[in-house]
């Protein structure tokens, strides 16, 4: 027999982060009823830890910046595998939104004439990112989670998603339990947006918590929907290394935007060794123009170290590699060094970044206004994700929705810093207004019992096993420590394909863990369940990395070092087979239109 | 130049992982006794577990570890193990702290470290609370209201000085330390007729921000019951983002209170006029 309760919504939004709420909060001013489910508490989902601002071509600093500048620059970054639609509309709607959450109490920091203030950041030609110190999105999912507690939104905190519900070919809601009771929910609802955000949990060193486990990605693989460019994995140049139980915790790239220099152990400043040919032109070639260019001076370009974050990465690995990396196998980030060209430097960075200065004391023993950071490359974010019309942000399954860091696109083969805060929003709305609308225009749902029946004893099968079998947590860690080691940031075929054994040996081992105790918040148990979706993306991330025989963004391979200007034509779909298998297929970018491909060519000088 | 090697499972590691690993394996390890509350719903008591710690480690490592380990099914709430997002509150050594920003090297090495639930709020499991309410009671405050837009594109002009005024209060993460430690909430169970100091924070980020035009000072002394705090400054002293709760946020409002309900010119023109907000 079925334990659960059952629920109505017209839509349901899986995922509470600024992604989630913004469609929440636009589907509910468009009348219709709307749940969210939410895996931790509201307003604590990684949302939190974006620091550095959100991306949004305002102008405010700099009026030579407008749509068409971040347009361009998202597609540079992204080395032009984005979707082009979506990251035209993500420039265009970018500001707005950004205004919006002032109207709903943000307050970011200002210029000296009482506008939103921007500051530089990575791969951004202007100073583009609204700001509040180095606490952003802090600022923004709480004006998020304050302005939509007042929309009559229905929130279920600490409840977790099992699997998504099918009616024929359209998604009919949602299975879940709660962590509290661990008792069963299901949700039906006419249109469902995943939010899930990201994968993080599949590798050792990461910035994300244990929740970013790829529920989205593969709830909605499962449910029959394409995954694109999985093989697109962000790692943030800058997390910390030292002590261990701190690796992986980021850094802002905004302590760079305010004048931070990366160093080698010889003191070298090594970024300006390497910068790519399609930046050169817009980078500086000497440090003071790139001092300059943080302290505002319109004529400077900007220093190396701000260049695009899959670059920056790389050149660390390689200083370590080559034997000149820091005390701890990672590189100095130093901010300390501007008291040489600004009075008060201390009082300056406190202010600028007082998050930074507060982990580093508090974890490392580090005063980042006396001495430099010690820092090295963490898995950060996935640019690929649950494939989506541009405009609707409809995945390939009817009804079902998917934004923010879930859905791919927008970044294509690497992600500018700032534009995941800009993606969320712009978004997270289009994706509530086109699930309300889908909910309005279709009928009601029928759920199917008896697969609601088997997916809850799928649930719960991890208590009927041998209780001295493995537990959760050693599988997961085998897990990280495969994908660190053979699909990390240098990846090479035949480590791939090792990886692709021990992720079928791992599926079998995930398949026979078993946990102790009861139902009721039992990490164990939670653990368990988020198994299969990290085995799944985990698997989807090599299969698609394994395919791209180039280097491109975030995604570098040792065998094929190059770009391959063909490779710049498809995107690489997963899908899963009839029975069972995950297939892979190529799927060609429809050429860019020309009003489109113009602006690409003019910003390319 | 360093060379690949294996890690402890064996597994072929690159380069770059390996001059971590030389470096992981000159850190200090000792065996640390932890004491952890385990149990349901109010019923229970300490559990006792010895585990590796190694330099650097926070209370929430050891305890991830000792939930690995030892104990699978502990149930501890944390997310970003940074600070940042307040899910991992508990009373450490007694005192109402966040877990992932407590390092082991600041208690006392000799003595077994206690963990314990925050207990202002009904115990769930283990070291977790349901602190529900708390998101129940900001529903109560009258939302953010702005005033009209300052120009044709529906934009503000704010001065960085009346952002700087507020943004102390709107570093809150929501860890409800400050709720953990007041003992109008903590002993007296208060709770339906006192917000606690985590929402006196909020009702001040709103009162004093630049744009807002409601005026909250009724609620503040009638429903949210802010006579009841004393100004014992309890929270102000757990407060893992250091604001200062007291000072900054409760006196202000308290004073706004006054003004209004206690000067006698204003008490007249509220006879008059009828009070405002009511």
């Amino acid at each position: 027999m079925t334990d659960h309760q059952t629920l109505d919504h017209d839509v349901l939004v899986i995922g509470a982060g600024g992604a989630g709420l913004r469609a929440a909060i636009e589907a509910a001013s468009r009348g219709v009823s709307v749940g969210v489910v939410c895996k931790s508490l509201l307003g604590k989902a990684h949302t939190v830890m974006a620091e550095g601002g959100v991306a949004a071509a305002m102008g405010n600093v700099d009026d030579r910046d407008s749509w068409r500048v971040h347009f361009a620059d998202t597609m540079r970054g992204g080395q032009y595998v984005n979707n082009w639609r979506m990251a035209e509309l993500h420039a265009r709607e970018a500001p707005e939104r950004v205004r919006e959450l002032e109207a709903w109490g943000a307050l970011f920091d200002r210029t000296a004439d009482g506008r939103i203030l921007q500051r530089n950041f990575g791969g951004h030609r202007y100073p583009r990112l609204a700001h509040v110190g180095d606490r952003t999105g802090l600022e923004m999912i709480r004006t998020l989670q304050d302005h939509g507690i007042h929309e009559g939104l229905d929130v279920h905190m600490e409840c977790t998603v099992v699997t998504l519900l099918r009616d024929g070919d359209r998604v009919a809601g949602a299975l879940a339990y709660d962590r509290e009771r661990g008792r069963f929910r299901v949700f039906r609802a006419r249109a469902v947006v995943l939010a899930t955000g990201g994968i993080g949990r599949a590798y050792n060193i990461t910035s994300n918590s244990w929740e970013y486990t790829g529920d989205g990605h593969a709830l909605a693989y499962l449910a029959g929907a394409a995954l694109q460019d999985m093989e697109f994995v962000q790692f943030h140049p800058t997390g910390m290394i030292w002590p261990p139980s701190v690796r992986g915790i980021l850094v802002t790239e905004g302590v760079r935007g305010e004048g931070g220099v990366l160093r080698n152990k010889d003191g070298k400043r090594f970024m300006f060794d390497g910068i790519p040919d399609n930046y050169k032109a817009q980078t500086a070639d000497n440090e003071e123009e790139g001092w300059r260019y943080t302290q505002g001076d319109k004529d400077a370009r900007r220093p190396p170290e701000l260049l695009t974050r899959d670059h920056v990465a790389r050149m660390i690995v390689r200083e370590v590699k080559e034997g000149r990396g820091s005390p701890h196998g990672g590189v100095y980030l130093d901010i300390s060094w501007i008291k040489e060209r600004l009075p008060k430097a201390e009082e300056h960075i406190r202010k600028k970044l007082p998050s930074m200065y507060h982990q580093f004391k508090q974890l490392a023993n580090i005063d980042i206004t006396r001495e430099a950071m010690e820092i090295g490359p963490t898995t950060h974010y996935i640019m690929g994700g649950i494939r989506v019309d541009g405009d609707s942000q409809m995945s390939t399954v009817p009804g079902l929705f998917a934004c923010g860091e879930c859905a791919a696109g927008l970044h294509g083969a690497n992600r500018l810093g700032g534009n995941s805060l800009s993606d969320l929003l712009v978004f997270g709305k289009r994706a509530g207004e086109h699930a309300a609308e889908f909910a309005r225009r279709h009928g009601t749902v029928n759920l199917n019992d008896a697969e609601i029946h088997d997916a809850e004893r799928l649930a719960l099968a991890p208590f009927e096993r041998d209780a001295a079998a493995e537990g959760p947590y050693q599988v997961q860690e085998s897990l990280q420590t495969t994908m660190q080691n053979l699909v990390g940031i240098v990846r090479s075929h035949d480590e791939m394909e090792r990886a692709l054994v021990e992720l079928d040996a791992l599926n079998q081992r995930a398949d026979r863990v078993s946990v102790p105790g009861n139902r009721e918040y039992n990490p164990g148990w939670h653990t368990a369940l988020d198994l299969r979706h990290l085995l799944i993306v985990s698997e989807a991330i090599a299969r698609s990395a394994l395919e791209r025989r180039e280097s491109r963004g975030g995604h570098f391979r040792d065998d094929y070092p190059e770009k391959d200007p063909a490779a710049a034509t498809f995107n690489n779909l997963v899908r899963r087979g009839r029975d069972g298998a995950m297939i892979l297929t190529r799927e060609p970018i429809p050429p860019l239109p020309a009003e489109l491909a113009a602006i690409v060519a003019e910003m390319q000088s | 130049m360093t060379t690949p090697a294996s890690n402890a499972s064996g597994q072929a590691v690159d380069a770059y992982t390996a001059a971590q690993q030389v470096q992981d394996a000159t850190v200090h390890h000792a065996a640390r006794t932890f004491r952890l509350w385990r149990g349901a719903h109010g019923e229970g008591g300490f559990e006792q577990y010895t585990t590796e710690a190694i330099d650097g480690m926070v209370v929430l490592d050891a305890v991830q570890q000792i939930q690995a380990e030892q104990a699978n099914d502990l149930a501890v709430r944390w997310n970003c193990k940074a600070g940042k997002c307040g899910s991992c509150s508990a009373e450490i050594n007694g005192k109402p702290r966040l877990m992932c920003m407590t390092r082991l090297d600041e208690l006392p090495a000799d003595e077994p470290v206690s963990v314990e639930p925050m207990r202002a709020f009904p115990h769930v499991r283990d070291l977790v609370t349901d602190v529900s309410w708390n998101f129940r009671v900001k529903r109560q405050i009258t939302r953010f209201t702005p005033r009209a837009p300052d120009a044709p594109d529906g934009t503000w002009r704010i001065d960085q000085r009346d952002v700087d005024r507020v943004q102390e209060f709107r570093k809150c993460i929501e860890c409800f330390l400050c709720q953990d430690v007041c003992h109008v909430l903590r002993d007296h169970h208060k709770h339906e007729e006192f917000v606690g100091p985590r929402y006196l924070v909020y009702a001040a980020a709103l009162e004093m921000h630049p744009l807002d035009t409601a005026d909250r000072t009724t609620q503040l002394k009638q429903a949210h019951g802010i006579g009841y705090c004393n100004i014992t400054k309890c929270c102000t002293v757990v407060c893992p983002e250091n604001i200062a709760i007291t000072d900054n946020a409760i006196i202000p409002l308290k004073e706004r209170v006054v003004d209004q309900y206690f000067d006698p010119l204003r008490a007249l023109v509220r006879l008059v006029r009828g009070p405002r907000n009511s």
